[in-house]
């Protein structure tokens, strides 16, 4: 049901004129409030968005996009009939409320906002979604290299079909068991680094030859007085030739089996191919929750508030923005009842407005630690260029300043086993600015939080057994039932036994084996 | 920009995706409906819907690290009096600083069982599943409930509002075809004519005139339409067809019948007529208690108050059987029967008993279950268990092949798995 009011631009706001009085809405305000946020995020922010496409749904349309992640339209699956019959109960007993907005990283870009919203409520809602969140998606270097905007909906349509087709020749059944294999592999469904092209002959022949001139060019006489290396790197060729057939060692696990595993057939390996995109294309959100919210929630606090100086919104309409605005970006601490790790909008947001201080208004600190950017004055072509071209884990790497460190009391606590007490590593004070920030980048880093799992070989010449490993990072093993079970329905996939050990780098130790051998379900 | 108003869309759009997953859950979902049917207040069975199964049919793992194993970071917001090189004392229940988000509380705990809530339908179809009423195509199913009205051709009287236009011109046509009225072009062309005739004095003015005046009175004598034309649209009744059932509860009111009894017949009553009504459009319930005399009575007094008396078990049978013959013709209506009792009865009575069942009741009726309800701690064990009088005659008629369903109850957990057994479907179930 599409009811696009496509007229013609009459209703161009003016400045000192009322957006809206009152709470309700109706089309004709949605665009007005539209219009004029763009007139603010165009020309005052410079950022750059997808078109808008905003979609009013119902609170129970909201559920069921919140069943199937967000998504307008996907697969069906058991799972997502579990997730909706939880988020339904806990709705309707009044435990949870639902978010204002779902927005979509497409072409147009799609937002959903909800019918029961105040006019002021929309107006947050398509600055924070429809422009924040909107420049985020198109401009940041994660989604433009990961995910492609245009073709999602397409694809996902496609997999929606595929896989009704699917279940219609092959049976529910069939398919609900390489669902299930497939989604407890999802995590190990990513490539975390764009692959490598395969090399073709010309450019692998500029390449020995730029090599070898290079070798001229450095060329010393003295190098050949040096002892030959003995054997040492030499390693067996029979595994050597495996790896690179098998292009082994691979993270990737779902698109290791996709291509590798003898036993799936076409249909299995597609659906597989289905998951790991799906999965390929959140990927990127993961990585950015604290820049992607600090970035929307700082776009919509800037509109709000030009908005409310042009006259455009009245006193009333403010301060319920700025009711739900604070509510949005509270931390509790750490010692409130209420805590639950860092809030993704308030720590992105005090970054953000941070960051504007920095550009704007230095001190002398700031002078020291960002000489870069300190005092250059052009706050939204600095935060543009962060948006652009960081993660969380970069982002807050570079940009954690002193004084939001302080103002946040941030302190770092380690726990080690070994010993018998938690201790202190550090605090926000000079010794600790950079060990904190540090540690800090690394928990929001997805490589770093995820375990680290990878495909390392198979027993081509035995049973066929495939072997994994999994880098115990301080030695912080898997959890022994999900990871039994996750690895049966590895070894379901892949048709033949599969083992996999919990490694210590440091050590090279064997902490724990799990194995699991292939149950006759999908052949 | 567009705006897109998807609140119209239909709903329901997950719904697929709940299908899938109670055909997951199916079996602990069945197992926790009969169970809830179990424990319950058996009459708000099926209103509350809530059944909880166990996590872990419906687990979806993932590789997660173990929470509180090894080396753990945390940064916290909100410090106060610590610097560094503060010892703090682990909080109880293992690693992870005062409830850190990162830390990933309740790892261990996603053994939790999954709530969900389901619809009196789907309750109710896993509830009665594989349940099959006996002999339901032993007669006829309907009789007349309510009329409907169906199109049933022509009639010539009727409200305006049925009025059949089309039919009715047509017999307006063919009569005025039949009996030659003028055609009203005929009379304009005669008129054009006469005016022709007048304007060059044509001798033959009065001829034409006079023709005019006739055809005029003609027009006047038969009229364009006639009330013998008008045909209505009829409509008759008829008789829809609706199945309807009626239920006996047969039971034995006198003192010897405890509270506990009457509470296990109470729960089989209403397993029965929530079974009855998801087949049946309508279902009437009878109530007859008896001592030694019997009398049809409402629910209230049915479960709630309390005889003294013999027992006389015929008593009831005949009862049940003139308000057969007085009220649902076993033509017409599908009858079922249950009958509670501890038992006692009459020895004379058993030949009484036996004869209306076979002669009468059991030929009307589409099952007749008898129920025996015992005390609640059941036969001692190392006892031999009593038959009583009543269960030694109905025992002879079942084993004279008569369709008569019979077993024994001593707890309330045993009525849903007792129910089963009498309505399971035919080739599962091993008798009656």
């Amino acid at each position: 049901m599409v009811a696009s009011l496509s007229r013609t631009k009459s209703t161009a706001p003016k400045p000192g004129e009322l957006l809206f009085t009152g709470n309700d809405w109706d089309f004709e305000t949605i665009r007005r409030i539209h219009d004029a946020c763009e007139a603010v995020a165009g020309p005052e922010l410079g950022l750059s968005w997808y078109p808008n496409q905003i979609e009013i749904i119902t609170a129970e349309q909201m559920l069921d996009a919140y069943a199937s992640i967000g998504m307008p339209l996907f697969y069906k699956h058991w799972s997502f009939g579990k997730h909706f019959a939880q988020h339904e109960a806990s709705y309707r007993r009044g435990l949870m409320g639902l978010a204002y907005e779902i927005v979509i990283n497409s072409d147009p870009c799609i937002s959903y906002v909800m019918e029961e919203n105040t006019a002021t409520m929309q107006t947050l809602v398509i600055a924070h979604a429809a422009f924040g969140h909107n420049h985020f998606f198109k401009n940041n270097y994660l989604f433009k290299q990961w995910t492609d905007a245009e073709g999602i909906l397409d694809y996902l349509d496609f997999a929606k079909s595929y896989i009704a087709r699917c279940e219609e020749r092959y049976g529910h059944q069939a398919v609900e068991h390489v669902l299930d294999a497939a989604h407890a592999l999802m995590s190990q469904g990513v490539h975390r680094y764009p692959r490598k092209k395969r090399p073709d002959l010309a450019s692998e022949q500029r390449r020995e030859r730029e090599r070898e001139e290079h070798g001229e060019q450095i060329y010393n006489d003295l190098w050949r007085t040096l002892p030959a290396k003995t054997g040492a790197a030499k390693g067996d060729p029979a595994l050597e030739r495996r790896k690179a057939l098998l292009e082994l060692p691979q993270e990737n696990i779902l698109y290791f089996l996709e291509k590798v595993a003898p036993r799936l057939r076409p249909w299995q390996r597609e659906i597989l191919r289905i998951v790991r995109l799906v999965a390929q294309y959140f990927y990127p959100q993961r990585q950015t929750k604290v820049m992607n919210e600090g970035c929307a929630t700082y776009c919509h606090y800037r509109i709000m508030n030009a908005l409310s100086q042009k006259g455009q919104l009245s006193e009333a309409a403010y301060l319920e923005f700025l009711t739900s605005h604070t509510n949005v970006i509270r931390q509790p601490t750490f010692d409130d009842r209420s805590f639950g790790g860092h809030n993704p909008y308030a720590l992105g947001f005090a970054m953000m407005q941070d960051i504007a201080r920095i550009v704007e208004q230095p001190s002398q600190e700031d002078r020291e630690w960002f000489p870069d950017i300190a005092g250059t004055g052009d706050a939204m072509g600095v935060l543009r260029d962060c948006w652009e071209n960081y993660r969380d884990e970069s982002f807050i790497a570079q940009f954690l300043s002193p004084k939001l460190m302080r103002d946040m009391r941030l302190f770092h606590v380690v726990d080690d086993p070994d010993e018998p007490e938690m201790r202190v590593e550090a605090i926000h004070d000079e010794r600790g600015y950079r060990k904190m920030r540090r540690s800090f980048a690394r928990q929001y880093d997805v490589a770093w939080l995820d375990p680290d799992i990878e495909v390392v070989d198979v027993d081509l010449e035995g049973d066929r057994k495939l072997i994994l490993h999994h880098k115990a990072l301080n030695r912080i093993t898997l959890q022994r039932e999900d990871a039994r079970r996750v690895l049966q329905h590895l070894a379901d996939l892949w048709g033949y036994d599969a083992v996999l050990k919990e490694v210590d780098p440091a050590s090279g130790a064997v902490l724990v084996e799990h194995s699991a051998s292939a149950r006759p379900i999908f052949f | 920009m567009h705006i897109v108003d998807r609140r119209l869309n239909p709903g329901g759009k997950s719904l697929p995706n709940r299908q899938r997953f109670l055909r997951r859950v199916k079996d602990v979902a069945q197992r926790a409906v009969r169970e809830s049917a179990r424990e319950k207040d058996i009459k708000n069975l099926g209103k509350d819907g809530r059944i909880t199964v166990p996590g872990d049919g419906v687990r979806e793992p993932r590789f997660s690290r173990q929470p509180g194993s090894g080396h753990q970071d945390y940064i916290l917001p909100g410090n106060k009096t610590y610097v560094e090189g503060d010892r703090i004392e682990r909080p109880p229940g293992g690693g992870g600083g005062s409830g850190s988000g990162e830390g990933g509380e309740g790892g261990e705990n996603s053994e939790d069982a999954f709530h969900f809530v389901l619809t009196r339908e789907e309750f109710l179809d896993l509830f009665l599943e594989d349940l099959e009423l006996p002999d339901l195509a032993k007669r006829r199913l309907a009789i007349v409930e309510t009329e409907g009205l169906r199109r049933a051709g022509y009639t010539v009287s009727g409200s305006p509002a049925n009025l059949a236009l089309s039919r009715t011109l047509r017999n307006s046509m063919s009569r005025r075809i039949a009996l030659k009225r003028p055609k009203l072009e005929e009379v304009s062309a005669l008129e054009a004519e006469i005016a022709e005739a007048e304007a060059a004095n044509d001798p033959r003015l009065p001829d034409l005139q006079l023709k005019l005046l006739g055809l005029r009175e003609r027009s006047k004598r038969i009229p364009y339409v006639d009330p013998i034309d008008l045909r209505f649209r009829r409509f008759e009744p008829y008789p829809k067809p609706i199945a309807q059932a009626v239920m006996f509860c047969l039971m034995d009111v006198s003192g010897s019948m405890t509270e506990h009894m009457k509470d296990l017949a109470k729960r089989f009553y209403i397993l029965l007529h929530i079974f009855l009504t998801r087949r049946y459009k309508h279902v009437e319930i009878v109530f007859i208690r008896h001592t030694d005399k019997a009398t049809e009575v409402d629910e209230e007094t049915f479960f709630g108050s309390r005889e003294t008396g013999g027992t006389l078990v015929s008593s009831a049978l005949v009862e049940m059987k003139r308000i057969v013959t007085e009220r649902y013709s076993p033509d017409d209506w599908n009858i079922y029967a249950a009958q509670a009792s501890d038992g006692d009865n009459v020895s004379s009575d058993g030949p009484t008993s036996t004869e209306l069942l076979r002669a009468h009741i059991l030929p009307a009726c589409q099952h007749f279950a008898y129920l025996e309800v015992g005390d609640e701690n059941g036969p001692r064990a190392g006892f031999v268990e009593h038959r009583t009088t009543l269960w030694r005659t109905y025992e002879a008629l079942a084993k004279a092949g008569e369709p008569l369903a019979m077993r024994k109850v001593n707890h309330r957990r045993d009525i849903y798995p007792v129910f089963r057994e009498l309505f399971g479907r035919k080739d599962a179930r091993a008798e009656a």
